[in-house]
C-alpha cells in the first residue's frame, strides 16, 4: 500500500494513539529476552506507510544508545526493536529474576525510545492482548497444505497414466510409488484433522472430521490391500486431493478465526495501581488499589484516574466521565459530588473519601458485565458447525448401509468395501469444507477495501441475521469532538489570543480553540491561573486581564446577558471584565449519518438511538436522523438492559458505539460494530471496526455479510445437489476411481467459482475514499528531523 | 519401462524441490512482510548531501 493508495489508517486512529506513549515498564515486560544480552520488544506504529518511513525508523532508532537494531514490518506496522539488556551480565550470577533484573540504564533507554519514536511522529503502542504476529496453528497448516499440494501432484500425475491405461505391470508399479508417497503424506498433513476426529469422538461427538479421517484412512487401507493383490481400483489419489482441498478449506477457515479478545483486560488497565492516601495525621503514603478501604481519604491529582468510587470532600475540578455516559464535554465536580472508579480528573485536584472499595467499584462491576455478555454470545453455533452436525452422521450410516447392502446381495466383501470406500470420498464435505470459508475470506477482502475490518467470521453470520440497529450518540452517530462553528465571525485576532490562552488548559473547548493557535503569532507572555469548572485567566505583562471561559466567569456583570445561542456550547473571551468575542461551538454530525439510517432502514433494520447525553440533545439529533425511537440518559448497564430486552423478544440487535461505556452493550449485542477512533476497549468488544469516517460502512457491511450469507446457501445447495447426483451412482457400485477423483474436485472448483462472484462487484464505495486532505505530517515531520540530525 | 527408471525419480525430485524451497521460505520468514520487501528494493541506502 501506498502513501496515496485509500489509507486504512485513519486520521482519527492516529489521533487516538498519539495521546500517550506506553511507559518503560509495560514495554520492558511486553519484551523478551533473545540470549546474548539482547532483548526484543515489538511495537505497533499504525504511522508508517511507505518506504520512506521504513528507513527513517531503521535509521533514527539505533541512535538511542543501547538500541542494538530495529526491523519495521510494514504488513503488520509493527517495528520490532532490539536492545542491549543492560543487566545481562550480572543476572547471570544474581540468579533469574526478570522483572527485578531492569536496571536504570534499560529503563532510560526505553524511555528514550518512547520518546523518539513521538518525536519523529510515529506514535507507538503496544500489542494488546496475545500476540497475533507468531500463529503457530496458521505455519502448521501452511506446511501440511504444502505438503498434501506436493503428494497429490505427484500422485495424481501416476493415476492419470493408470486410467489412460497403462499395462498390468506398469500400474502395479505406479500403485506401489503412489502409496509410498501417499503414506507420509497422509500421516504429515492429515495430523491436523486426525488430532481433532478423535477428540470428539473421546468425548462422543461427530464432528466434520469424522468422515474425513474414515474416509482418507479407509480409502488408503483398502489401496493398499489392492495394490498387494495387484487389483486395478487404487484410491491413493482420491485420498490426498481430498486432504489437499480440506487443508486449504481449514487453512482459510482459520484466517477468520475469532482472534483473541481482550477487551476486559484493557478495561482493567484504566484502573491506576494505587492511589495517594492522606492519614488523619496528614501524612501521605502511596498504597495498592486492593488496600484502599471505604472512608479513606484520596488524594487525586489533575490528570488521574479515579481509582475507587468515591465522594468529592473538597476541591473542585472539571472530570471527564466518558467510562459512565460516554460524552466528551466535562461536568463539574464539587464536594459532595460522587465519582466513579476509572473516570479522569482534568484540571483541578480533589480529595475524595472512597465509599466502596475496589472489588465492588463501578468500573469491577463494568468488567462483571462485560464478561457475562461476552459468555452468553458463546453460544452461538457457526453454520458450517451446523451443517456438519447433521451431514456426518447421515454420511456414516449411508457408508455403512452401502457396504452392508453389497454384503447381502453379493456377500463379496472386498467389493463391498470398495463401494462404501467410494461412498465415503464422493460424500467427503469437501465443497461443504470449502463452502463457508471461502465466501467469508472473500467478503472480507471486500469489506476491507472499503475500510471494515472483521474480527471473525460467525460475525459476518450473525450481522446477516440482524433486524435492528442500536446506535450510540456521542462518537458514533456525532463525531464527538467539539468543533468551532463561528469561526468566520469572530474578529482573527480575537481567536489567536483565545487560542494561545486555551493551549494550557486540558478542557476539550479550549483544546478544540488551541487548534488555532499560530506558533508565530506575536503575543506577550501570559501568566495563566485556570479556574475549574469556570474558565482561564490570563494576565499580560502590561496589566491587561483577560479571561476565557462561562459568561458569568468572563464578564463583569454589567455586560452579563450575552446567551447568544442556547443550544451550542459557548466561550466568552474577555478583556478587563469588557466583552471581546464569543466562540460557538458545536458536536457534528457523523459523515454520512442520515444516508446510513435511511439505507439500513430499507434494509429493514430499524434504528434506536441510547445515549448517556442529556435528553435536548439527543431529541434534537433523533428528529435530525428521523428516528422515532430514543432513550437518553442511559447508564452502561441500562445499555445492556435493553440490549437483552431486545434479544429476549426474539430480536437480534446490532450496536454501534463507541465508548467505554459502551463496551459491555457491544459484547451483549448479537452483533456489533465500533468506528476505528472508539476507546481500545471499544474496539476490542466490537466484531467490526469501520476505519473511515462514514458511517455508511454500517449498511455496505451489512449488505456485504447478507450476500455472504446468500452465496454460503448457494454453495450448501450446489454441494447438496452434486451428492444427489454422484451418491446414487456410488452407492450402486459404479464409482470407479477416476471418476470419484473428477466428481470431487469439480464440485469444489464449483463451489469456489461461485464463491468469486462477490469479488466480482467489488468496488471501492465513495465515502470510503479518503477525505478531503489526509494529514501527511508523519512523513513532513520525519523529513524535517532527518535534515536536522 | 525403462525410461520411466529414471523419468519418475526425477519427477519427484524436482517436485520435492518446490516442496523445500517453499517450507524454506516460510520457516525463514520470507512472508512476513510482503509489502515492505516492495519499498526496501526501493532504498539504496546512499542518500546523502550533495557534495558542494
Amino acid at each position: 500500500m501506498s502513501c496515496c493508495a485509500a489509507g486504512t489508517e485513519s486520521a482519527a486512529e492516529l489521533q487516538a494513539l498519539e495521546t500517550q506513549a506506553p511507559s518503560a515498564e509495560e514495554m520492558w515486560l511486553s519484551s523478551r529476552s533473545l540470549g546474548k544480552g539482547l532483548r526484543q520488544v515489538d511495537l505497533i506504529v499504525p504511522g508508517v506507510h511507505c518506504g520512506a518511513c521504513i528507513a527513517l525508523l531503521e535509521k533514527e532508532l539505533p541512535r538511542i544508545k543501547g538500541v542494538d537494531h530495529a526491523r519495521v514490518n510494514l504488513s503488520t506496522r509493527r517495528v520490532s526493536v532490539v536492545f542491549a539488556d543492560g543487566v545481562a551480565r550480572g543476572e547471570a550470577a544474581a540468579g533469574t529474576q526478570p522483572a527485578a533484573a531492569r536496571d536504570a540504564s534499560t529503563e532510560t533507554l526505553l524511555t528514550a525510545l518512547g520518546d523518539r519514536l513521538l518525536a519523529l511522529g510515529y506514535p507507538a503502542h503496544l500489542p494488546g492482548g496475545a500476540d497475533e504476529t507468531s500463529d503457530p496453528a496458521m505455519r502448521e497448516l501452511l506446511k501440511a497444505l504444502a505438503v498434501a499440494g506436493f503428494a497429490s501432484m505427484n500422485v495424481m500425475l501416476l493415476s492419470v497414466s493408470v486410467w489412460s491405461g497403462a499395462d498390468a505391470a506398469t500400474r502395479d508399479l505406479f500403485h506401489w510409488i503412489s502409496a509410498l508417497i501417499a503414506a507420509p503424506a497422509l500421516v504429515y498433513s492429515g495430523r491436523v484433522f486426525f488430532r481433532s476426529a478423535w477428540s470428539a469422538l473421546r468425548h462422543g461427538r461427530a464432528n466434520m472430521d469424522v468422515p474425513i479421517s474414515l474416509g482418507v484412512g479407509l480409502a488408503y487401507a483398502i489401496s493398499l490391500h489392492e495394490t498387494i493383490t495387484h487389483g486395478d481400483h487404487a484410491y491413493f489419489d482420491a485420498s490426498v486431493t481430498l486432504l489437499f482441498f480440506l487443508l486449504a478449506g481449514r487453512t482459510l477457515d482459520h484466517m477468520m478465526r475469532e482472534k483473541a479478545r481482550s477487551a476486559v483486560r484493557n478495561l482493567v488497565r484504566l484502573s491506576p495501581r494505587g492511589a495517594m492516601v492522606i492519614r488523619d495525621d496528614g501524612a501521605r503514603e502511596y498504597l495498592a488499589l486492593e488496600e484502599i478501604e471505604p472512608g479513606m481519604r484520596l488524594a487525586i491529582a489533575p490528570g488521574d484516574r479515579i481509582p475507587v468510587d468515591g465522594r468529592v470532600v473538597s476541591g473542585c475540578s472539571d472530570m471527564d466521565f466518558a467510562v459512565v455516559n460516554g460524552e466528551s464535554a466535562p461536568q463539574l465536580v464539587e464536594a459532595g459530588s460522587l465519582a466513579p472508579a476509572g473516570t479522569l480528573n482534568l484540571t483541578g485536584p480533589l480529595v475524595l473519601e472512597a465509599v466502596r472499595d475496589a472489588r465492588n467499584s463501578f468500573l469491577a462491576e463494568m468488567v462483571a458485565m462485560m464478561e457475562a455478555a461476552e459468555s452468553g454470545r458463546a453460544g452461538y453455533r457457526r453454520i458450517a458447525d451446523r451443517a456438519s452436525a447433521i451431514y456426518a452422521p447421515a454420511v456414516h450410516l449411508l457408508a455403512l448401509g452401502t457396504f452392508i447392502g453389497w454384503m447381502v446381495v453379493s456377500g463379496d466383501w472386498r467389493m463391498a468395501m470398495l463401494t462404501a470406500v467410494a461412498v465415503l470420498i464422493i460424500t467427503c464435505p469437501c465443497a461443504l469444507g470449502l463452502a463457508v470459508p471461502v465466501v467469508q475470506v472473500i467478503a472480507a477482502g471486500r469489506l476491507f477495501e472499503n475500510g471494515v475490518m472483521v474480527k471473525d467470521g460467525s460475525a459476518m453470520e450473525r450481522l446477516a441475521q440482524a433486524d435492528h440497529v442500536v446506535f450510540d450518540k456521542t462518537g458514533t452517530l456525532t463525531r464527538g469532538t467539539p468543533v468551532l462553528i463561528n469561526a468566520e465571525a469572530v474578529t482573527a485576532d480575537h481567536l489567536r489570543l483565545a487560542a494561545r490562552i486555551a493551549r494550557a488548559s486540558r478542557h476539550p473547548l479550549s483544546q478544540a480553540l488551541a487548534g488555532f493557535d499560530a506558533v508565530n503569532a506575536e503575543l506577550p507572555e501570559f501568566r495563566i491561573r485556570e479556574t475549574p469548572g469556570e474558565g482561564v485567566e490570563a494576565v499580560s505583562p502590561s496589566g491587561d486581564v483577560y479571561r476565557l471561559g462561562r459568561a458569568g466567569f468572563a464578564l463583569d456583570e454589567s455586560e452579563q446577558g450575552a446567551e447568544r445561542a442556547a443550544d451550542a456550547s459557548q466561550v466568552v473571551l474577555s478583556k478587563n471584565g469588557a466583552f471581546l468575542d464569543i466562540f460557538l461551538f458545536s458536536d457534528q454530525l457523523r459523515r454520512g449519518a442520515v444516508q446510513a439510517v435511511t439505507r439500513l432502514s430499507s434494509l429493514g433494520l430499524d434504528a434506536e438511538i441510547l445515549s448517556g447525553d442529556r435528553e435536548a440533545p439527543v431529541r434534537a439529533l433523533a428528529n435530525e436522523l428521523g428516528v422515532t425511537a430514543y432513550v437518553a440518559g442511559v447508564r452502561p448497564r441500562g445499555k445492556v438492559d435493553r440490549i437483552k430486552a431486545l434479544t429476549a423478544a426474539g430480536g437480534k440487535p446490532l450496536m454501534v458505539g463507541d465508548g467505554l461505556n459502551d463496551a459491555p452493550a457491544l459484547s451483549a449485542a448479537h452483533v456489533s460494530m465500533a468506528p476505528a477512533s472508539a476507546a481500545d476497549v471499544g474496539r476490542m468488544a466490537a466484531d467490526f471496526v469501520f476505519l473511515h469516517d462514514s458511517l455508511e460502512a454500517v449498511p455496505l457491511a451489512v449488505e456485504v455479510s447478507r450476500k455472504a450469507g446468500s452465496l454460503i446457501r448457494q454453495n450448501f445447495g450446489l454441494a447438496v445437489a452434486y451428492n444427489c447426483v454422484a451418491v446414487p451412482a456410488a452407492v450402486l457400485g459404479h464409482a470407479t476411481p477416476l471418476i470419484a477423483a473428477l466428481a470431487m474436485s469439480s464440485s469444489s472448483i464449483l463451489v469456489v467459482l461461485n464463491s468469486l462472484r462477490l469479488r466480482r462487484k467489488t468496488r471501492i464505495e465513495a465515502f470510503a475514499k479518503p477525505a478531503a486532505a489526509r494529514p501527511a505530517t508523519p512523513d513532513k515531520e520525519a523529513r524535517r528531523l532527518e535534515a536536522a540530525a | 519401462m525403462n525410461t520411466l527408471i529414471f523419468l519418475i525419480p526425477i519427477a519427484l525430485f524436482l517436485g520435492a524441490l518446490g516442496l523445500g524451497a517453499f517450507l524454506w521460505s516460510m520457516k525463514t520468514g520470507q512472508y512476513d512482510d510482503l509489502e515492505g520487501a516492495a519499498w526496501r528494493i526501493l532504498d539504496d541506502d546512499d542518500d546523502r548531501p550533495k557534495p558542494d
